[in-house]
């Protein structure tokens, strides 16, 4: 009998029975919150239709997660804000002059695909943005690798780049000649030629700072991939500030190879993770037929990353030496 | 000689900083009405139940023994109130074990037992006798006995006292209140112990969120050889046995070993103020200062109760709830276990008695483990939860001994800390019984 209590039931749960108030919506958000800045980027570097295939991205991405999650009986786990990013990062990887019809396809291989057949949240094994892009680069090369200059949609459609710094600086690597590279501070505006969220420097870092200051992003892995790029460019005289400038490195080490579920988990773990991306890029980026490195740098540590974490275990209080 | 001691950079790791909601701080402790019955499990210690050595009608005294235990992890049970046993009654803990308890009828004088007088002290010996007569057992909460606790087989190895203050958990006032208001009693433990054990350190381990608590043991230690006040971060579980050690004398006790084996003996700040007490006075364990506190409490606060007396009758004498609570708590908040039934008595190591409503014990929707790995590093034991709760999830039995889950203390912080608020530290405990299981099976 229970006289404090008039419904006569009491909670029993096991301990602990405070919890934190940071939620996984509200972890979710904050990414969400770091990618605005590169959205208003992509507004102002490609016009109006950069916003529209980042909608429909965002939007088709949910939609496939809600009917997903209808058609298997499944609790609705749209409320987690994932499905909003990988839609947001899926359009970052895409051309603002892509058919909306592809981005679409795109979405679909995202989030039924790589994320909910693998067992949704958490248990995908590789990016499903990255994985969206490049099922759709393989698909529709003509159609992803058609990358419009920046405020093209100003001056016409003829303003399609015939190449972009990444494929430059390979002919300056491989050739050992000398080629013209868009100004320093204009890459790190982002008014070069490339996909959507990718071009501006300056608003992913500022996105990455505020994730690393919301503690929802360790810096580890950024640092330790951009490092790499810049470090081994650096021996082999291959531009590195260029390198760091241009093409998906800065989006990839940020908020692609970051991605909790396709990480490892330890310290150390992400340090190897990082620089083996770092390491992956710069070698497809200067020695591949391909100009672009950073998805399949990625999704190939994505593979890896169970296997780091294995070995990467952390020293147990006490304990033995595994 | 250095300003930084060779444990600068031996810190324990992990934690979290849960806040302190130390509401009933300046609560000074009040005495509880005694109670019209008392109800005393007899297991109040880790080890076997005790067994009632009274019978129905038998008439007890405050300080009457009323449960011994046999075996070797016993500590006896004593009467916390004078009166009439009622009954002798079975007992469901919470954990779902058994065991016996004495339902007594106060005649509310409080006489005492003849047995309550100063025991006769000169040797180690005698010191142990005594702390076990006392029916002492932790009260920082895990309830070890006591006496066993200051007899290490390897006491010659052991060199350093730590007396645990942190009191990292949430909520929990009742230490605080300790060294505020009998310093003096709690140095008096501290110098008997050490006496006794012929320990040549002695080191007091106080968060930094009870600068009041430091300044005063500070103030009472000054010209006092051996003992040192320790300032520790308010982070929890900065008082957990493991951590306290670590963050005081930079040693590591080693999986399954105890306290003993890398040197040092560590005693709650009360338990140790309760010794000197009971050498003075020769009064059992009988009552204990528990705080009230909880967003159904009215008047939250810290009161000395009668050992076995229902929650109810606290909950009546401290002015009631004014909500329903949904959740009630014997301890803090992170390690705290809930009852079942008002009617569960306040035991020995009964340190807290919260109240939480329904909305403050709200269970929160489970998500999906997106593998943020917050869990991981915010373990003080640097285990790796994700990797255990696949491993259990297959009953690895290979995967989870690699993975060293029975190192998990149950501190809670996992569970604290995930953001899709999955009940981590559950599923630490049932890769440990897993483990256990197989083990029994194995024998």
């Amino acid at each position: 009998m229970n006289t404090v209590n008039s419904a006569n039931r009491l909670v029993v749960s096991s301990s602990p029975h405070l919890r934190d108030r940071r939620t996984t919506a509200s972890v979710m958000r904050d990414v969400v919150i770091a990618l605005i800045p590169a959205i208003i980027a992509s507004g102002i570097l490609f016009g109006s239709k950069a916003l529209v295939l980042i909608a429909v991205c965002v939007v088709s991405c949910v939609g496939f997660e809600y009917i997903w999650d209808l058609v298997m009986k499944k609790q609705n786990t749209v409320g987690d804000f994932s499905a909003v990013i990988t839609g947001i990062l899926l359009a970052f990887n895409l051309p603002a002059t892509l058919p909306i019809w592809m981005a679409i396809i795109g979405s679909f291989v995202s989030i039924v695909i790589v994320k909910q057949l693998f067992g949704g949240l958490g248990q995908n094994f590789v990016n499903p943005a990255i994985g969206g892009r490049i099922v759709l680069a393989l698909s529709f090369t003509e159609a992803m690798t058609a990358y419009p200059n920046a405020f093209f949609y100003k001056v016409g459609v003829q303003s399609m780049a015939s190449a972009t710094p990444l494929g430059t600086m390979k002919t300056m690597f491989q050739n050992n000649t000398w080629e013209k590279l868009p100004a320093n501070s204009d890459m790190f505006l982002g008014i070069q030629p490339g996909v959507l969220g990718e071009t501006c420097a300056l608003a992913l870092i500022i996105g990455g700072i505020y994730l690393v200051i919301r503690g929802v992003l360790n810096p580890i892995i950024p640092l330790s991939f951009l490092g790499t790029v810049f470090a081994l460019t650096a021996v082999m005289d291959a531009n590195p500030v260029q390198q760091l400038l241009s093409g998906g490195v800065m989006l990839g080490a940020i908020f692609m190879a970051s991605d909790y579920s396709t990480s490892p988990m330890s310290g150390k773990g992400k340090l190897i993770f990082g620089i083996g991306c770092g390491l992956l890029t710069v070698l497809i980026r200067l020695y591949s037929t391909g100009n672009e490195g950073v998805s399949y740098a990625i999704i190939l540590m994505n593979i890896l990353s169970p296997q780091i974490d294995r070995l990467t275990k952390n020293k147990v209080f006490g304990g033995k030496a595994a | 000689m250095f300003s930084f001691g060779k444990n600068t950079f031996k810190r324990t790791r992990g934690g979290v900083t849960p806040g302190h909601f130390k509401n009933t701080r300046d609560c000074a402790t009040e005495q509880l009405p005694i109670p019209d019955t008392v109800r005393i499990p007899m297991a109040q210690h880790i080890g076997a139940p005790c067994q009632p050595t009274v019978k129905v009608g038998d008439t007890v005294a405050v300080g009457t023994v009323i449960g011994l235990g046999e075996g070797f992890m016993t500590a006896p049970i004593h009467a916390s109130v004078s009166g009439k046993v009622k009954a002798i009654e079975d007992f469901i803990m919470p954990t779902s074990a058994r065991c016996k308890a004495v339902v007594i009828a106060a005649d509310k004088l409080q006489t005492l037992d003849e047995s309550v007088t100063p025991p006769d002290v000169h040797d180690f010996e005698s010191f142990i006798a005594a702390v076990k007569q006392s029916g002492l057992v932790g009260l920082g909460g895990a309830g070890f006995p006591t006496w066993i606790k200051l007899s290490p087989k390897n006491l010659d190895q052991v060199d350093t006292l730590i007396i645990n203050g942190a009191e990292c958990e949430p909520y929990l006032t009742s230490d605080y209140r300790e060294c505020l208001e009998s310093p003096d009693t709690v140095i008096e433990g501290v110098q008997l112990v050490k006496k006794y054990l012929n320990l040549q350190h002695c080191y007091i381990g106080i968060e930094k969120n009870k600068p009041e608590a430091i300044a005063i043991l500070k103030e009472k230690v000054q010209g006092l050889d051996g003992i040192e006040i320790k300032e520790l971060a308010t982070r929890y579980p900065q008082g957990a046995e493991k951590v306290i050690i670590s963050e005081i004398t930079g040693r590591r006790v080693p999986m399954g070993k105890l306290p003993a084996d890398v040197g040092v003996v560590v005693l709650n700040i009360t338990s140790t103020s309760f010794i000197a007490r009971y050498l003075r006075t020769g009064m059992p364990l009988v009552a204990k200062r528990v705080t009230v506190d909880g967003d159904c409490v009215k008047n939250p606060g810290n009161w000395l109760v009668p050992i076995g007396t229902a929650i109810a009758d606290v909950a009546e004498a401290c002015g009631g709830c004014d909500k329903d609570p949904a959740k009630i708590l014997l301890g803090g908040p992170m390690m705290g276990t809930c009852v079942y039934a008002d009617s569960y008595p306040v035991a020995k190591n009964t340190n807290g008695l919260l109240f939480f409503s329904a909305d403050a014990a709200g269970q929160q929707r489970v998500l999906a483990c997106m593998k943020c790995g917050r869990c991981a590093s915010v373990c003080p034991m640097g285990l790796m939860p994700p990797q255990i709760y696949e491993a259990n999830k297959v009953k690895d039995i290979a995967e989870l001994t690699r993975l060293q889950v029975n190192a998990c203390m149950e501190c809670g912080c996992c569970s604290y800390i995930c953001p899709s608020k999955r009940l981590v530290t559950q599923s630490m405990r049932e890769a440990k019984a897993t483990l256990r299981a197989a083990a029994a099976k194995k024998q």
